[in-house]
């Protein structure tokens, strides 16, 4: 029987491995595609809960993480094709402009 | 049967996130993620909650995923380059082993509550679960609705002007 818990530890999993990405990669769009997958896994473990508890409140918070999520990659995204125009590359080693 | 399902989309879902680590090209990476966001919509249906599939097909796999693709092609940009894995790839890795095992640890060591709420399969597939969110998100979290609409409107500001060519 699927119990929450093989929910959540799916979810830690995924987490586990949006973050991996995270650190390692150098593609800023990259980096911003690791992050959707942490957000995610979050939104699993919300939703496994929401129907572990029989409360709908989790499901109405993956609703607006959703919505967020959304709106970040907007303007995440157009702030990639600008800084793209103005260097010519999006490897995060040459967004070093604010380095000390 | 339900147990051999849920781990046969697990495994795809678990393969498909490290697909989205490791490949060299971003457009197999943003692929890779689209069939994680897929996964992760059987696994809602699982759940009692197949109005949030539909929404996570249609935001996630069907927007951001067409948006992200969209920049990866207008950017033009290659596969990686060989020969550049310095030692960020071991910290990484440490990093994401250490939450994952302090999550799972934590999961073993603890229990949620097992209260039984007012939202059960059956009330989902009586009242229909559009109907049931659409109660909630208009009455109780009709705030939130409100800021979010106004959220987008930022965003959608925000992403023209950061893009345009001369402000």
């Amino acid at each position: 029987m699927i119990s929450v818990n093989h929910y959540l530890v799916l979810s830690a999993i995924l987490f586990s491995i949006g973050t991996f990405g995270v650190l390692t990669r150098r593609n800023a769009i990259v980096i911003f595609m690791c992050i959707e997958l942490m957000l995610n896994a979050v939104n699993l473990s919300f939703i496994a809960f929401s129907q572990y508890l029989g409360n709908l409140d989790g499901q109405i918070f993956v609703f607006f993480v959703m919505t967020v999520a959304a709106a970040e990659a907007a303007v995440g995204l157009a702030l990639m094709i600008t800084f793209f125009r103005n260097r010519e590359s999006i490897d995060i080693e040459d967004i070093n402009m604010l380095k000390w | 049967m339900e147990t051999l399902f849920f781990y046969l989309v697990a495994l795809v879902a678990v393969v498909s996130g490290l697909l989205v680590v490791r490949c060299k090209n971003p457009v197999n990476s943003a692929l890779a993620l689209v069939n994680t966001f897929f996964c992760l919509a059987i696994f809602y249906v699982m759940l009692d909650a197949p109005f949030m599939a539909a929404v996570q097909v249609m935001v996630y796999a069907g927007a951001i995923m067409v948006l992200i693709i969209f920049t990866i092609m207008l950017l033009n940009l290659g596969s990686v380059t060989r020969g550049r894995v310095t030692h960020g790839v071991a910290f990484g890795s440490i990093c994401a082993a250490l939450i994952l095992i302090e999550v799972v640890y934590f999961l073993n060591h603890s229990s949620a509550a097992a209260t039984k709420g007012a939202i059960s399969a059956q009330v989902v597939k009586a009242v229909g679960h559009t109907q049931l969110i659409g109660q909630a998100l208009f009455t109780r979290f009709l705030l939130p609705f409100e800021i979010t609409s106004i959220l987008l409107l930022v965003a959608i500001i925000g992403a023209v002007v950061l893009a345009k060519k001369d402000v």
